[in-house]
């Protein structure tokens, strides 16, 4: 397991999350001290074992049509929209 | 001088309103006048009931459904159509739900009446309710005191008798670790045991709904109600629900009750320690067999939940960004500034250090180190439960290393927060299901819970275990000050 | 001066006909008023989970089926992460590291290439492009770009996508355009997608890069997006290739970029180097449980196999006797050779159907899904033909009424007045006529000239008006000149 190097500020980017100088180093250290914590798992010998994963079930879907909402209240949430689309600042490709 | 209304259990109300003793509109205002004069200390409601929408829900409510005219709450992580939802953050203020959960649904139909949203730590991730955008709730056994969490607010809502019966959500010990310190029962259950549509996302591979009661039979009745399978939950299992009522009809006689060695070590707080031992031997004295069994893994539970439950959270909490719902910041410069700056001001540190953990651990060359590895570890933890279920029909465990701790004494080290959870995370882990009952106090009359562990699908034991300590303890009848 | 070639590898999205989206149950419609096939789902709202539409996993293992794919025994889903508003989740449902399909190929025909290289000897026309993968995903909500802002609508979003990755087998442009076009005809021989690319049915994003003929290693490859149509990644390809030799040849390295085709220019622009990997942070789902494809999914899907191009093509020419050409170009389209089997069915002579549809129906301007003819009247005017009724010139003229007027061949026969005339009785008579009127004619015949009856049956037929059988003319002609 790596050494609880973990980049704040280029994680925080990844999630989209501003932090301020005191909160990044406030996270650096927390997040080294749990990092530091959960590298204990480096000591369990996991060669023969299989990751953990759900039941193959197939619990499926018939493709049958539903209800929808109606569009008024699909939008009752948004916080800005216009001629029934939700409004966001400019979308850059 | 009988008790209060208030104080009735679930299954003694209904025997009374089946009787016409009482109304299900004089239950409705007793309550609410209960709230009224309790929720200032306790802060247990986000938004507490709408008095004429509850007395109008009573006014309607069919008495001949399992819970009809049984007012419950429900934790603010649950989708109630047209209520607020707001997970105790701020990036959901003004959202409101279009949809029911599964369970709403469900409770619906069984008659009961809805009463209030409960407080709880932000988004599930805390074990002390102080993590939230609408104030610390207090114990109300002892208000300097947490009340436990994540779902302190329902926790503290039974345990201080502002609600008969209310549900709450468990990642890693959210409703039996505050059970445990609000002295009520708490039961979280077998993963795909319940619906998880409406609930919203902590950590989907453990979240599970589950009941606070204020006894065992109670719990029963509420996981009648809220079991099943559900077509909208991939995850939820299609398997016939038991009377699980009827699972209370036998003693403690002949059951075989498991007691890990691996959780009796250093940390646990010598008067828990005691109750819980206390609590093994009236057991035995009760006719049940106690043997010794192993979980040898369990010492790695925490370890890798802070792996698994962060990385899912990372990715759940991803679609709070104020583009369709909730609070947006005000003027953001560009797309990735809206993103970036309503997430900066929406959600709590908490929080923000969960998604940030869980965001690196699942992060380009860090994946096989940790979320995998982790993974790997976790199919142990699971075997562990399985060899030790073909031992014993329940395992006997402390719920919580401590009884309640002090608002603001652990804030400061998250780490230490972690700790709280240690003997409950492993049941997540593995997807079995457990329950926390009182089993004594501590001398400062604080409430101590035992965990009763059982298999997948092994509710019915967990429900027969509980319910036969239970009926000859006294640790429940107790009120707290409040 | 070093001689170049392109390697070329083709990502193709394809969207799923089915009626619901991937995971909820909202109608997957094109168009719509904007936000009316909505639900919290698929506009991830809190507290919603997926659950997945079979028929688009069937759908999904019928393409690998069909492109002769290895199909996955178990079908899991993951996640991927990044944030853009068009996707309501900020995670994406897609497959990581077990694609439902693996390997496979798509095997090219001459009539998928371009009309203008059919005929170029040096095309290897049979080539097959090996595929890497085929997965299922969802897709993301459509949004419309104003001044400063951006409005989402999310019909589209959560519909279900299948992405098909092609190895780096294709070498030119024109083999791109095949693959395209005989992809296109099996998505369709299957029912799995309409594959319309200018309605956004199937989209393409082009990885190309360039080499010295003879070098192993790649070269740094150069992605091309907003590509609408099958002849814009063809065209796209080849400024791409000559922009990269020209670089190359003055010097100029190529980095790695994300290029925009424009189509009205017809050239590529700059959209974004790739100055850092993307972080996607697949994990697998968790709220979806793996599902056994060998649990009766692959079965379905397999029940579901339609006869492929190339087998249709073969059965044709063994059935029907029509030539190989003719069978290519039936089976280049399921309804075309849907239809011709109908209208061959009555037929004597099958390949004069064949030719009555592909040459005579399509000069006509017509196509082939909304043909109003009743199939069975191909039969029936090649039999009139075969039977001698009427000759070929008079079947053609009889031909575009039966297409406008959806009208029996024997009806309007008779109502044209076209009915030929074999009575021998009658054309003797007439036969008799023209040698009497044209003694030079058998003058010529008698000297040697046997080409001089060609003179004398234009005659009986000028008699006839056109309604004599020219083969009985000819014999009767024949037998009294040479009397
Ligand atoms: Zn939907």
């Amino acid at each position: 397991m790596a050494s609880p190097d973990i980049d704040v500020r280029y994680v925080a980017d990844l999630a989209r999350l501003n932090l301020s100088d005191a909160e990044a180093a406030t996270f650096q250290k927390q997040l080294s001290d749990i990092l530091g914590y959960v590298a204990q798992l480096e000591k369990v010998d996991v060669s023969s074992v299989a990751a953990f994963s759900g039941p193959v079930v197939n619990n499926l879907r018939p493709d049958v049509l539903g209800e929808s909402l109606p569009v008024e209240v699909a939008l009752s949430n948004a916080p800005q929209q216009e001629n029934n689309l939700i409004v966001v600042p400019k979308m850059i490709e | 001088m009988s008790s209060p209304l208030y104080t009735e259990s679930v299954a003694s109300l209904r025997r009374k309103l089946a009787a016409k003793e009482i109304t299900a509109v004089d239950v409705a205002d007793q309550l609410l006048a209960r709230i009224e004069q309790a929720d200032g200390k306790l802060n247990a409601y986000n938004f507490k009931p709408d008095a004429a929408k509850v007395r109008a829900a009573a006014q309607a409510a069919d008495l001949s459904k399992p819970l009809g005219g049984v007012p419950i709450a429900i934790k603010d992580v649950i989708n109630v159509q047209g209520d607020p939802c707001t997970c105790s953050s701020k990036i959901l203020q003004g959202y409101t739900a279009p949809y029911d959960a599964t369970v709403i649904k469900k409770l619906r139909e069984a008659g009961a009446v809805l009463v209030g949203r409960t407080n709880m730590d932000e988004f599930a991730m805390g074990s002390s309710t102080e993590n939230s955008s609408w104030g610390v709730t207090r114990n109300p056994w002892d208000t300097d005191r947490i009340p436990g969490g994540s779902s302190g607010g329902s926790a503290a809502v039974v345990g201080g008798h502002e609600a008969f019966a209310a549900l709450g959500s468990d990642t890693g010990g959210s409703i039996r670790q505050p059970a445990a310190l609000c002295g009520c029962v708490g039961l979280k259950p077998t993963y795909g045991r319940v619906s998880r549509y409406g609930l919203v996302a902590f950590a989907s591979s453990l979240d599970q709904i589950g009941p606070f009661t204020k006894t065992v039979e109670d719990a029963a009745l509420l996981m009648e109600v809220i079991s099943g399978h559900d077509p909208k939950d991939n995850t939820s299992v299609n398997r016939p629900v038991p009377k699980y009522t009827d699972a209370l009809k036998q003693d403690l006689r002949g059951m075989k009750l498991g007691v890990p060695k691996e959780y009796f070590i250093s940390g646990i707080d010598p008067e828990v320690e005691a109750a819980t031992k206390a609590a093994i031997e009236h057991f035995a004295k009760q006719g049940a067999e106690i043997v010794d069994i192993s979980l040898p893994h369990t010492e790695y539970a925490c370890a890798v939940y802070y792996i698994i439950a962060p990385a899912e959270a990372s990715a759940n909490l991803a679609r709070f960004e104020g583009v369709r719902y909730g609070n947006r910041v005000k003027n953001p410069k560009d797309i990735l500034d809206l993103y970036r700056s309503t997430r900066e001001q929406g959600f709590g540190p908490e929080v923000k250090r969960r998604i940030i953990l869980g965001t690196y651990v699942l992060s380009s060359g860090y994946y096989d180190a940790y979320y995998n590895r982790a993974q790997k570890v976790r199919q142990l933890i699971k075997r562990d439960f399985e060899q030790a279920f073909t031992k014993c029909d329940a395992i006997l465990t402390p719920t919580s290393p401590t009884a309640a701790f002090k608002v603001g004494e652990k804030t400061s080290d998250p780490l230490q927060m972690y700790l709280a959870d240690i003997f409950t995370i492993a049941v997540n882990l593995a997807g079995v299901c457990g329950i926390s009952i009182p089993c004594g106090f501590t001398k400062s009359k604080l409430p101590i819970g035992l965990q009763i562990i059982g298999a997948q699908w092994g509710e019915e034991n967990v429900l027969r275990a509980a319910h036969g300590y239970e009926q000859t303890t006294e640790w429940h009848k107790e009120l707290p000050g409040i | 001066m070093a001689e170049y070639e392109a390697v070329i590898g083709l990502e193709v999205h394809v969207q799923l006909k089915t009626n619901t989206k991937m995971f909820c149950s909202c109608k997957n419609e094109f168009g719509g008023a904007p936000n009316s096939h909505v639900c919290p789902v698929c506009l991830g709202m809190p507290g919603v989970l997926p659950t997945p539409n079979e028929e688009a996993i069937i759908k999904t293992i019928l393409t690998g089926e069909m492109l002769e794919c290895q199909i996955a025994p178990r079908c899991k889903f993951d996640r991927k992460n990044y944030f853009y508003p068009d996707m309501p989740k900020n995670y994406q449902i897609s497959q990581y590291d077990e694609p439902l399909c693996a390997n496979g190929a798509v095997t090219l025909n001459l009539l998928a290439f371009p009309k203008d290289v059919q005929n170029d000897p040096k095309v290897n026309f049979d080539k097959k492009i090996r595929l890497e993968r085929i997965h299922l995903e969802e897709d993301v909500a459509k949004s419309f770009h104003y001044d400063g802002a951006s409005g989402i609508d999310f019909n589209r979003a959560g519909t279900p996508l299948m992405e098909i990755v092609s190895k780096a087998d294709i070498a030119t442009p024109e083999e791109a355009f095949a693959y395209l076009t005989a992809l296109k005809q099996i998505l369709i021989y299957g029912g799995v997608s309409d594959a319309d690319m200018e309605k956004g049915q199937m989209r393409c994003d082009v990885n190309v890069s360039i080499r010295p003929k003879g070098q192993k290693e790649y070269g740094t490859k150069v992605e091309i997006k907003n590509l609408n149509s099958i002849s814009a990644v063809r065209k796209s390809l080849h400024y791409e290739i000559l922009r990269q030799t020209a670089d190359v040849e003055a010097g100029v390295p190529i980095i790695q970029q994300t290029r925009r085709w424009d189509d009205g220019r017809g050239e590529t622009f700059m959209m974004r180097t790739k100055e850092k990997a993307h972080d996607y942070r697949y994990f697998p789902d968790p709220d979806l449980l793996p599902l056994n494809t060998e649990e009766g999914l692959h079965q379905t899907a397999k029940s579901r196999l339609p006869e492929l191009p190339a087998a249709k093509k073969s059965r044709l020419v063994a059935d029907y006797a029509v030539t190989e050409y003719q069978a290519s170009v039936l089976a280049s389209e399921v309804a075309l050779a849907n239809y011709f089997e109908k209208a061959a069915a009555n037929a004597k002579n099958k390949s004069a159907v064949a030719n009555f549809l592909l040459n005579d129906y399509f000069a006509t301007g017509g196509d082939i899904e909304n043909i109003p003819v009743n199939p069975e009247f191909f039969s029936e005017l090649s039999n009139l033909v075969e039977e001698g009724k009427i000759n070929t010139k008079q079947a053609k003229e009889v031909f575009p009424k039966m297409v406008a007027e959806n009208k029996a061949p024997s009806v309007l026969v008779k109502e044209l007045g076209l009915s030929q005339i074999t009575d021998t009785a009658a054309l003797e008579a007439l036969c008799d006529q023209a040698i009497a009127a044209n003694p030079r004619s058998v003058a010529d015949f008698k000297a040697g000239k046997t080409n001089a009856v060609n003179a004398l049956k234009g005659q009986v037929m000028k008699l006839s008006k056109g309604q004599a059988n020219p083969q009985v003319v000819g014999d009767i002609l024949l037998k009294k000149l040479s009397a």
